[in-house]
């Protein structure tokens, strides 16, 4: 699946909830139901320091494509980082640098983008890219 | 004689506010209050009628707006019961007052070695400008531990005090704790070895009724924005001979009696410590809000404020996982706590949307989540309009939030 039909997967997924807290119920349930990290890449190195809640996200390259790993403490802002790992995992670094990443205003998220957020989706998402970035540079190096 | 407190919320605007569609449930008061009509309507009357820079002007205006600057400063004296109005300095707030103790009396009386005790329980603000002062002077920080209920331990006092204790500096009510610290106590034992006290009374200026000279209290620094009044402005309160032996904080105009490239001399207290133009807007709303509180009377507000923490903690103790950070028998009207592992972000993002604010997070009080092992609570913080109603929507919520993370 490209990233603009994952996207629209989600999009459909909270498409029927209008009121905030059953989406918010969504986000929580997708935190509670994420893959967890291994204890030991819970480190610094991995992590996008908010002010309340710490976001880990690891990634790796096999075959062209980048594959995403994340986690977060607390279960809205891990909810978060689960939509953004099944959105950009198993792209290339080019898909991933050019998407535009629609879901997260389709949805309601739009507060969420803010850069005083104390857990902004905006730190996530650049170091999502920055990973594909990085993954970049060193195939073209090849 | 109670408060009618809805007599009161009809004197704060902003609580007719709806948040999400939901009536406003302002729970966040040990941050900041809301501020009455009448503090705002004088905000603004200062601007439209009563603006010119004081103290040097021969013009009308600036002098009724120095008589009202000074004015204010005679109210707050009479506020807290100062002796004189020479020992009242107008600051941006408690964070710059502490900072101006730090860097005058710290700077002039501190040598390398010497001691300042803070307690575990204080605000960032009453903790990093004594740091910069021992990067500054090569001082030392010794701290004064509380107990698992978030009592200090004041046995322990006394060994931490030596010849080398030059301050203690201590919050009057914690603001992650709640906890009402004995500082008459504690200020009566540092003045057996001749140590001042400064005490930080960020959070009980709103809820007690201080008397700087009853506690004898050497330096008392509160922020007008935590009594109903503006942002921006504050008072340090310091008794006069210290204020006039240690030396000026900031230099600039309004502080100096005289100026030429050889030398300058001083004004006199309190001008001594104001350089600038002082906000005099701010201090004159300042006494407004003051006026306010008198006028419904801080007893009043105690007692309002300590049945709705009764209140609270009855009704919360219920909810099942609750767990309250801060036990101390004597406390201010706000309550830390946390919900089964639901994380304070979660819970207060959840609140959020119901349209209740409650602060999360660690409170720039860093040290005392780690005396707990936890990385933030949940805190709900009460003021003179705040009902028992207001407190059934935030359990309502509570159990809300508990449900949706499945606890």
């Amino acid at each position: 699946m490209t990233i603009n039909e994952k996207q629209d997967e989600i999009i459909a997924e909270f498409e029927f909830l209008d009121d905030w807290l059953d989406k918010y119920q969504q986000i929580i349930d997708k935190g509670q139901s994420g893959e967890k990290m291994q204890e030991t890449e819970k480190i610094p190195n991995n992590l996008i320091e908010g002010c309340q809640s710490k976001v880990w996200v690891t990634a790796e390259y096999k075959e062209g494509k980048v594959y995403y790993h994340g986690e977060s403490n607390t279960d809205i802002a891990g909810g978060i980082v689960v939509m953004l790992v099944e959105i950009l995992s198993g792209q290339t670094p080019d898909e991933i640098l050019n998407s535009e990443l629609y879901f997260i205003d389709r949805i309601g998220l739009k507060e969420h983008l803010s850069p005083t957020r104390s857990n902004g989706m905006l730190a996530m998402v650049k170091q999502m890219r920055l990973y594909a970035m990085a993954f970049k540079a060193k195939e073209e190096e090849k | 004689m109670g408060l009618d407190v809805n007599s009161i919320r009809k004197d704060f605007p902003i609580l007719e506010k709806k948040i999400y569609g939901k009536p406003l449930v302002y729970f966040d008061n040990a941050a900041t209050t809301q501020k009455p009509s009448c503090v705002i309507e004088k905000i603004c009357e200062g601007y439209y009628n009563c603006n010119a820079n004081i103290h040097r002007g021969v013009h009308f205006l600036s002098q009724q707006a120095t008589e009202a600057h000074e004015a204010a400063r005679e109210n707050v004296r009479d506020f807290i019961n100062a002796g004189s109005t020479q020992e009242i300095i107008f600051t941006r707030g408690t964070t710059e007052a502490i900072n101006l103790v730090a860097s005058s009396f710290g700077d002039s009386q501190c040598k390398e070695g010497d001691e300042i005790i803070v307690s575990q329980m204080e605000h960032h603000s009453n903790i990093v400008p004594w740091q910069l002062l021992q990067a500054r002077k090569g001082t030392k920080l010794k701290v004064l531990p509380f107990d698992e209920n978030g009592v200090l331990q004041l046995e322990q006092l006394d060994s931490l005090i030596s010849d080398r204790t030059r301050l203690i500096a201590i919050a009057h009510v914690s603001n992650t704790l709640g906890t009402i610290n004995p500082v008459k106590e504690i200020i009566r034992k540092a003045h057996e070895h001749n140590i001042p006290v400064l005490v930080d009374g960020a959070q009980s200026i709103p809820h007690i009724k201080v008397d700087v000279q009853d506690l004898d209290a050497d330096f008392y620094v509160f922020s007008g924005h935590k009594i109903y009044g503006p942002t921006g402005i504050g008072v340090l309160y310091g008794k006069e001979r210290w204020l006039e032996a240690i030396p000026p904080y900031q230099g600039g105009g309004e502080m100096i009696q005289k100026v030429t490239f050889e030398k300058t001399t001083f004004n006199e207290l309190p001008f001594k410590f104001e350089a600038g133009t002082p906000d005099y807007i701010g201090s004159t709303a300042l006494a407004t809000a003051l006026d306010y509180v008198r006028n419904i009377g801080i007893e009043n507000i105690a007692q309002h404020e300590t049945e709705l923490l009764e209140y609270a903690r009855t009704k919360m103790s219920g909810i099942e996982g609750m767990r309250f950070i801060g036990n101390a028998p004597h406390r201010g009207g706000l309550v830390s706590f946390l919900v089964g592992s639901i994380h304070p972000y979660d819970m207060g993002t959840i609140l959020d949307k119901l349209g209740i604010a409650v602060r999360t997070g660690h409170h720039c009080a860093e040290p005392v989540m780690q005396a707990f092992g936890i990385e933030g609570t949940v805190r709900a913080s009460f003021a003179m309009y705040n009902t028992k109603e207001e407190i059934d929507i935030l359990m309502a919520g509570i159990e809300r939030a508990r449900k949706m993370f499945h606890h």
